[in-house]
């Protein structure tokens, strides 16, 4: 916003209010006024709103423009993709049929699915467990234990990447996808910390009163402490899914030796943007991998308008990194 | 650390109990099936912790000192070279270089787009749930999906980028091949996909008391001048919180530079440009298995990312206001 702009346009709307002889109602976040100049803060703020509408407009086009453009270039026969007309000159819905036999991705989209849900589920169920176990029990070591949880969060996962491959190479499971969802069953830093938060605000007494019926240590969990804090479980659930689903570097390194059947999604639209890619002797066929990229996307904005306010909460509670 | 002050206030279980209090809990705490229940609990924690962090940590380091045989599964130690060898490959200077380069692009970009989102929807009363899902979704396409619409909308001939740019008669750059654009192509993939920090910036925003704005607004505070004397100060914890992590995750990029340059495999018509860190140190492991020069290449990562971070937070301290601190 240019103070120039702002300038010019106060001169240009400044006599509005005076010419319609409205009354003169402060804005919201503006102050009654003293003595002078309310119409300057009023003529202001309606600068200020019209500025904000289009401001909001213009990005909001921006940022829909690759989406539509990826809607629209799904639905283009070959020489079209790059018309960049959002209405498809040639309507070719057949790219929706012929996908699933130019490219394996009914076993690709099986992949994903498998791995998301997998450790999806086990790093719920983990995290949520573990959470349990620091917030309420109290034994030696515990907030020291809770300090290591804490500070490999700032790990970056460049440093154990080369000998996690090693260790699981060791344990006999490269060449499966077993490493891509494996992890999941030992938790992860940034979601038990996010849920043992949620434990400690459930009330003690509640514990409490169910050890003194005669609940036991994992009753207390499974009953009343894991549906309680359900809420984060599912954050916990759709972090983890869509971390899982969008893992293209995973998949890299462990998928990419093995047959192109056990892709996931992701990786499997690298393959087909080389496939397809003229410089390496494809025929610019990019409308499959725009149809590959659409269906590796619409799962994820279907969860997002489902679970959208689990997704605001966890990112805003968190600062999960942007 | 820079955990949000709600979640401060839920931790009332583990505030400093009172000296009486804790009396009580110290004999409780002596229970052993409690002890041994809690262990239990957090046993998947501890197995992962050693497996994938003590045992991996110390394997990398043994590794940068090693040349390890993947065909033999054997290491040979070579003391420092692999260390030596960082300082004389060209390519890794090269790499390191890009790298920064690139985030010191891409975080200011990041954060000012994020912090325009955050304000444009703080300020708005209707229709903020709509445009801050339409603001939402990049984030939630996947980041290959994103390279492949992005690979042709970049595309310097026939890219609706420079289509768009020459219709208000700009000639647009050949993003993707002249070595001056890669870095700028990637930033604004990146900041197509900023909402997740626009969204902390937007909670930050909220929390900040509307009290402060009236009483400044009374004492004649301008719009800009309540901006840069209320909301900075106030949101700062956030915004450094957001600069040390976008840094992080800029010094790690891989996966678009990856799809867009690097995806033929033959890596031979990607552009020096795009030799990222992050992609040379997959190259150098994954294509070369030179293990060992590359878990190096790891450990020297981990101590720019530490000695970035620290320094970040040594000036972030004296910037930055806390709220519970010294008034």
């Amino acid at each position: 916003m240019s103070s120039e702009f702002q300038s010019g346009s106060d001169m240009t709307t400044l006599r509005t209010p005076q010419e319609t002889g409205e009354p003169i109602t402060p804005s919201k976040d503006l102050p009654p006024s003293t003595e002078t100049g309310f119409e300057w803060w009023r003529v202001r703020s309606t600068t200020f709103e019209v500025m904000r509408w289009v401001v909001l407009i213009v990005l909001a086009v921006l940022f829909m423009y690759p989406l539509l453009w990826l809607v629209s270039a799904s639905l283009k026969p070959r020489g079209e993709v790059f018309d960049n007309k959002l209405i498809p000159e040639t309507w070719t819905p057949s790219n929706y049929v012929d996908v699933w036999s130019e490219l394996p991705l009914l076993s690709w989209l099986g992949n994903s699915i498998f791995i998301a849900v997998a450790g999806a589920l086990l790093m719920t169920i983990a995290s949520s467990a573990v959470a349990f176990g620091f917030a309420y029990f109290r034994f030696p070591g515990r907030n020291i234990l809770f300090g290591l949880v804490l500070a490999t969060m700032m790990l970056p996962g460049a440093v154990t990447l080369i000998p996690n491959y090693l260790i699981w190479k060791y344990l006999g499971f490269l060449g499966t996808n077993v490493p891509l969802w494996g992890s999941a069953l030992f938790g992860s830093a940034f979601y038990i910390f996010l849920m043992r938060q949620f434990y400690m605000g459930i009330p003690r007494e509640l514990f409490e009163a169910a050890r003194i019926d005669g609940c036991g240590y994992f009753a207390l969990f499974r009953r009343i402490a894991f549906p309680l804090a359900l809420p984060s479980a599912i954050i916990v659930f759709l972090f983890e899914f869509q971390a899982s689903w969008n893992n293209f570097s995973g998949a890299l390194i462990y998928l990419n030796f093995g047959s192109v059947e056990e892709y996931t999604v992701p990786l499997g639209i690298n393959y087909a943007m080389s496939k397809y890619s003229p410089t390496a002797g494809g025929h610019g066929d990019y409308q499959y991998v725009m149809v590959t990229a659409l269906v590796v996307t619409l799962p994820m904005l279907i969860m997002f308008a489902f679970g959208q306010k689990y997704f605001i909460k966890g990112i805003s509670a968190g600062g999960v990194k942007g | 650390m820079i955990a949000t002050t709600s979640f401060n206030d839920a931790a009332t279980p583990t505030a400093p109990p009172l000296p009486s209090r804790r009396k009580k809990r110290g004999r409780r705490s002596a229970s052993r099936g409690e002890t041994i229940a809690g262990l239990l609990f957090i046993s998947p924690w501890i197995l992962g912790f050693l497996v994938f962090t003590v045992i991996s940590m110390s394997y990398s380091l043994i590794l940068s000192f090693t040349n390890y045989d993947l065909a033999t599964n054997s290491m040979s130690p070579v003391g420092a070279s692999n260390y030596a060898q960082l300082l004389e490959e060209p390519r890794v200077l090269t790499s390191l270089g890009n790298t920064f380069t690139y985030a010191v692009m891409a975080v200011p970009v990041e954060l000012a787009m994020a912090m325009l989102m955050a304000l444009l929807l703080n300020s708005v009363k209707h229709g903020a749930g709509l445009f801050r899902v339409i603001y939402y979704l990049p984030k939630m396409t996947p980041a290959v999906a994103t390279a492949a619409v992005f690979l042709l909308l970049l595309n310097g001939n026939q890219g609706a980028i420079n289509k768009a740019l020459a219709a208000i008669g700009i000639q647009g750059p050949q993003w993707l091949l002249d070595p001056a654009w890669v870095k700028p192509s990637i930033v604004m993939m990146s900041a197509w996909a900023v909402a997740g920090s626009a969204v902390i910036l937007l909670a930050a925003l909220q929390g900040v008391p509307q009290d402060l704005y009236e009483s400044a607004a009374l004492d004649g505070a301008g719009p800009w001048s309540r901006f840069v004397r209320i909301t900075i100060p106030m949101i700062s914890p956030t915004l450094f919180f957001l600069v040390i992590t976008l840094s992080i995750t800029a010094l790690q990029v891989f996966d678009q530079a990856y799809l867009l340059f690097y995806r033929d495999g033959a890596a031979s018509a990607a552009p020096e440009a795009a030799l990222f860190y992050g992609v040379y140190l997959y190259q150098q492991a994954f294509q070369q298995f030179n293990f060992g020069l590359a878990a190096a290449m790891a450990w020297l990562l981990f101590v720019i990312i530490m000695l970035i971070t620290l320094v970040q937070l040594t000036v972030g301290n004296k910037l930055v206001y806390y709220e519970s601190g010294d008034k």
